[in-house]
């Protein structure tokens, strides 16, 4: 613990790039999961279509998804000879850069944002929409104050979401190659200081990373604002 | 205006043949139903008659699966989505208000605001008086009681000033007290703004007290229209005058 503060009230570089970057590739991973994830949610929630079971239950599946496998998956992806990594398109992420750790977290976190948000949309009140519709609502402004009356459930979301990537630590692992000024990471350095046997080091990164989540969801819940106080 | 156009402006709806299906099953059928500019039209009758249904195609929230709806000086068939600008001229008061997780204020302003209109305080504050809420102003919408929240839900109907109001039931939940103000409320929104009203009602009484003319709905069909006084004291229809008298039995 007393070598946690003093990394942390020293403002020791190494650590301050390890932190700097986790956050970057998971709150990269995180917005991409939001855009794609609450939209998804939402759809999920409130249409009806053929194939909708079938979507829901992928999406369940992607909730539960270990990440070690959707590293493995990004791996074979984005290697050389993979279907992705042939390609060799500028747009496509090379393997152990930060933009294919990011590409990972956010098949991680996606599915949960989604799986949420769908959770929470389908609990707002289904006689809500018929009453905002009859105000003169558009479908847009319909969709929109459902999504705001499900807030709680939403921004829940976005934290599990968070929370699923911050502290994951096998598809970065897997995809990042936890390379020193490259794409180490906060999870990766505490598995390579446990085995270096740096324990203080380890358990000072473990505080760091709590720290960080704790801090997130702390700004999360004033987000969620007045909702709790009832 | 001419002659025609004038009778044309007589009525707001008129529909012809509409009929409602949900998967193959029939819940609305009306063959010919005019309801007039600035009329108390009561719709009564069992639950399950079709009542509600009526209401949500007159309120476009929904398409008739077959007919046309004439509505002021256009017509809409089955198949023509209506405009949000004629949509937005007609809006509903439900039996149970859902009101957003809002302020009062926040929740009688929501639907001008969905018409872009702001910094409207003066209409919420003065909807919020027709009501008799101006002191709930501030107040969570989730912490009011039943009949509150059901004035609310009218003061963020009547704000809009709509060509047509209807009414779903909004006084089934209710004590007499809120009975007694909102019927007085819709009233006086009749009398002074000339909005058509159309009511929906397992009530009969309340039919008799706040309606013009009044219309039984049996098995999604409309068994007899009359005015108030012909159908209470003189119905055609033996069903009519069996559902007058209670007899009815469903």
């Amino acid at each position: 613990m007393a070598e946690a503060i003093r990394l942390i009230f020293t403002l020791d570089p190494a650590l301050f790039e390890i932190i700097i970057l986790s956050l970057q590739v998971s709150g990269t991973a995180l917005l991409f999961s939001t855009v794609i994830g609450i939209p998804l949610g939402a759809i999920m929630g409130l249409s009806r279509f053929a194939g909708r079971k079938l979507v829901i239950a992928l999406l369940y599946t992607g909730m539960g998804f270990p990440p070690v496998v959707v590293g493995l998956f990004v791996y074979l992806m984005l290697s050389r000879s993979g279907p992705l990594g042939q390609l060799n398109s500028p747009l496509i992420p090379a393997l152990f850069t930060p933009a294919a750790m990011v590409v990972a977290q956010t098949i991680i976190s996606f599915p949960l944002v989604a799986g949420f948000t769908m959770a929470a949309v389908m609990g707002v009140d289904p006689g809500l929409r018929q009453q905002v519709q009859a105000l003169g609502a558009t479908r847009w402004q319909t969709t929109t104050a459902i999504l705001t009356e499900a807030r709680v459930g939403v921004i829940v979301s976005v934290i599990a979401g968070f929370g699923s990537i911050i502290s994951e630590v096998g598809a970065v692992m897997m995809v990042g190659g936890n390379i020193e000024h490259s794409t180490r990471v906060l999870t990766t350095a505490i598995v390579l200081e446990t085995r270096k046997g740096n324990f203080d080091l380890a358990m000072a990164i473990g505080v760091v990373l709590l720290g960080i989540s704790f801090l997130t969801n702390v700004a999360m819940l004033r987000l969620q604002g007045r909702t709790f106080d009832e | 205006m001419s002659d025609s156009g004038h009778r044309m402006m007589d009525f707001v709806y008129r529909l012809l043949n509409v009929s409602k299906e949900y998967e193959g099953r029939r819940v609305l059928q009306v063959e010919n139903l005019k309801i007039g500019r600035g009329e108390v039209f009561a719709l009564v009758g069992p639950s399950g008659a079709g009542k509600s249904t009526l209401l949500r195609l007159l309120n476009f929230l929904e398409p008739p699966t077959a007919g046309r709806i004439r509505f002021q000086d256009v017509e809409f068939t089955a198949n023509q989505p209506v405009p949000l600008p004629y949509r937005r001229r007609v809006t509903t008061v439900f039996q149970r208000p859902i009101l957003l997780n809002r302020s009062v204020q926040a929740n009688v302003g929501y639907g001008l605001g969905l018409r872009g209109l702001r910094g409207a305080d003066s209409e919420i504050e003065k909807a919020l008086e027709q009501v008799g809420l101006q002191a709930l102003a501030r107040q969570r919408a989730r912490t009011l009681s039943g009949g509150e929240a059901q004035r609310v839900a009218l003061a963020r109907a009547i704000v809009l000033q709509p060509d047509v109001l209807l009414l779903d039931e909004p006084t089934a939940n209710l004590d007499p007290y809120n009975v007694g103000l909102i019927e007085e409320i819709v009233t006086n929104l009749n009398r002074e703004c000339g909005t058509t009203l159309v009511l929906v009602t397992h009530n009969v009484f309340q039919a008799k007290r706040l309606a013009h003319r009044v219309a039984l709905m049996l098995d999604s069909q409309i068994v007899e229209v009359a005015g108030v006084e012909a159908f209470f004291e003189s119905p055609q229809d033996p069903r009519t005058a069996a559902f007058v008298r209670g007899e009815m039995v469903y």
